[in-house]
C-alpha cells in the first residue's frame, strides 16, 4: 500500500469525510464530484456521524498478504444512517453474536502495519454500540 | 518547605474521558502457565485489561479524547496543545499527538509532543497543559495518559501490565467541572524500573521498587502539597494513587491518613491491572463519574525513574451536565471478555514468527 495514497485519503479514513448533494441531499461516501442521483456538481463536504447497521457480513480466512497475519477477521457491508452502504471491518464482537440489522458505531483502529519499519495506518472499523441508545 | 505550583490564572478540567479495552486476562491464567498455580492465593490483582489486536496507545487515546471533547463541548479547533503521555507510543519517532490532532480535528494550529515518564507520563502531560492554559498561551490543552504495557513472559510484571487510560481537556477555571487548587511534583534519580532503547521489555530492580521508589515519592509529593494548601486528608472526599497492584495504593493511603472509603472509587487495579500512565488518571475519571459539586479530590501518580505528581481538584456544579454526555468509566469496566493465554500471546506479539 503506498504512503502518498493513504496520506491523501486520511480525512476519509479518520473521519468518514464524504459529501452531500446540495440539490437533492443525497449523501456520498467516498465523496464524489458529481451527484449519482441528479448529476448536480454542487456537492458540499459532509462528515458522517459514524452510526449505521449491518447489511451483511463475512469472516475472512484467506486474506491478501498485507492482512494475512490478522485472519480470521470480520468484514461487513454497513448501511450508514445517512444512506451510503460502505465496506468496513468489524471489531470487538464480544459475544460472537452478529445479526443483520445490528446497530454499529465507528471507532478508530490500526488497519495495517507496513512491516516493522513502515508506517502504521489508522482508520475506521465498526463495533457493536458501547452504550445502547436511550 | 517547598513551594507548591499554582497557575497565574485559575485552570481546571473542562472535559474528561476514559478508555479501557474490552479484553481481560485473569492473573490465574498467568500463574497456571508459569508457576503451576503455586502463587494463586497471593496474586497481585484478579485480572488485567488487554488491548484487542487492532488497538494501540493512539487508537485508545482517540476514544478517551473523543469522550473528553463531548464533555468539554468546545470546537476542537480551539485546542492549542495535544500531549500524550505513555511508555508505549506506537512510534519511537513521530508523536502520537500528530495522529490524534488530525483525527480529532484539532490540527493544524497546535503544539504536539509525546511525554514519557513511565507511569506518571499522563499527569506530567496534565501539569504541562495546566501551565499552557495558566500562562495564557492558549485557552485549552488536551493531555492524555494511556498505555498498552508489556511485561516479559513469566516475569512478575506480566501479571499486572495492562492497557487503558484517560484524556483531560484543561481550560479556564470558570469553565471547569473541577478546578485545580494546586499541585506538587517530586523527582529524583532512582533506578527502580527502566527500559533501554530498542528493548521490548523493561527491567526492574526489586530493591528499589517499594520503599525507595513508590512510597518515598508519593509520600513526599502528597505531604508537600497538603502542607502548601494547608489541608489534611479529612478535607478530601476522594483520593486516587498510582496502582501497580492492589496493595501499594492501600498501604500509602493508610500511611498518609486516607480511609478505605476515600480510595474505593479510584482503585481499579483489581479489575484491570496496572495501566501505567493511564492508572492514576483513570482512577480519577471513575471518581469524577460519581462526584458532587464541592467535592475535593486528590490524585497522586508515581512514575519510575522516579517521580510523583500530586494534584488537588475541587468539583464544580458543571460536573452534572458534563458527566452524562459520554460513556462513563463503569461502561468500560463492565464491557469485558475473558481471553486465554494463547490468544493474549498472539495478540501481544509474544509469539515470534521470524
Ligand atoms: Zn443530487
Amino acid at each position: 500500500m503506498d504512503i502518498p495514497r493513504y496520506w491523501r485519503l486520511r480525512e476519509q479514513r479518520y473521519k468518514l469525510q464524504g459529501n452531500v448533494c446540495a440539490e437533492c441531499k443525497a449523501y456520498n461516501f467516498p465523496p464524489r464530484p458529481v451527484c449519482l442521483q441528479c448529476k448536480s456538481k454542487n456537492m458540499q463536504p459532509y462528515q458522517f456521524k459514524g452510526n449505521g447497521t449491518i447489511y451483511s457480513y463475512s469472516t475472512v480466512y484467506q486474506a491478501p498478504d498485507a492482512f494475512n497475519k490478522q485472519v480470521p477477521y470480520l468484514v461487513a457491508l454497513i448501511d450508514l444512517d445517512e444512506g451510503p452502504r460502505i465496506t468496513a471491518r468489524l471489531t470487538d464482537i464480544l459475544d460472537n453474536k452478529i445479526e443483520i440489522g445490528m446497530p454499529v458505531e465507528m471507532v478508530i483502529r490500526k488497519i495495517y502495519e507496513d512491516g516493522d519499519n513502515g508506517p502504521i495506518q489508522y482508520g475506521y472499523m465498526f463495533r457493536p454500540l458501547l452504550k445502547k441508545k436511550e | 518547605m517547598h513551594k507548591i505550583m499554582k497557575p497565574e490564572r485559575p485552570v481546571g478540567i473542562i472535559g474528561y474521558g476514559a478508555y479501557i479495552p474490552a479484553y481481560r486476562l485473569p492473573a490465574e491464567a498467568i500463574s497456571k502457565l508459569w508457576r503451576e498455580g503455586q502463587d494463586r492465593n497471593h496474586l497481585p490483582i484478579r485480572e488485567k485489561s488487554v488491548p484487542g489486536p487492532e488497538e494501540d496507545t493512539i487508537t485508545m487515546s482517540v476514544e478517551a479524547a473523543q469522550n473528553a471533547l463531548r464533555r468539554a463541548r468546545i470546537d476542537p479547533q480551539e485546542i492549542g496543545a495535544v500531549w500524550v503521555g505513555s511508555e508505549s507510543h506506537p512510534y519511537a519517532v513521530k508523536p502520537s499527538g500528530t495522529v490524534l490532532a488530525q483525527i480529532l480535528g484539532i490540527a493544524p494550529a497546535a503544539v504536539s509532543g509525546d511525554f514519557e515518564f513511565a507511569c506518571k507520563a499522563g499527569t506530567e502531560a496534565m501539569q504541562a497543559a495546566t501551565a499552557f492554559v495558566g500562562s495564557g498561551m492558549g485557552d485549552y490543552a488536551l493531555a492524555v495518559g494511556m498505555d498498552t504495557a508489556q511485561g516479559r513472559p513469566g516475569d512478575a510484571l506480566e501479571y499486572t501490565a495492562a492497557a487503558g487510560g484517560a484524556a483531560y481537556i484543561m481550560g479556564p477555571g470558570d469553565e471547569a467541572l473541577a478546578v485545580l487548587e494546586g499541585s506538587f511534583s517530586f523527582v529524583t534519580d532512582t533506578p527502580d524500573f527502566f527500559r533501554r532503547a530498542y528493548q521490548k521489555y523493561p527491567e526492574h530492580g526489586n530493591r528499589f521498587t517499594g520503599d525507595l521508589a513508590y512510597f518515598y515519592h508519593i509520600r513526599s509529593s502528597v505531604t508537600y502539597l497538603l502542607e502548601g494548601l494547608q489541608l489534611s486528608p479529612k478535607d478530601f472526599t476522594a483520593a486516587v494513587f498510582h496502582q501497580p497492584n492492589v496493595k501499594f495504593p492501600q498501604k500509602i493511603a493508610a500511611e498518609l491518613g486516607f480511609s478505605k472509603a476515600q480510595i474505593s472509587a479510584g482503585l481499579l487495579s483489581n479489575r484491570i491491572g496496572n495501566t501505567y500512565a493511564g492508572a492514576a488518571v483513570l482512577g480519577l475519571t471513575n471518581i469524577l463519574d460519581q462526584a458532587k459539586p464541592g467535592d475535593r479530590i486528590l490524585m497522586a501518580s508515581f512514575g519510575s525513574g522516579a517521580g510523583s505528581d500530586a494534584l488537588s481538584f475541587v468539583v464544580t456544579d458543571k460536573i452534572e451536565s458534563a458527566r452524562k454526555v459520554a460513556p462513563g468509566t463503569a461502561d468500560y469496566l463492565n464491557r469485558r471478555k475473558n481471553i486465554d493465554y494463547a490468544t493474549y500471546a498472539r495478540w501481544r506479539k509474544k509469539i515470534v514468527m521470524k
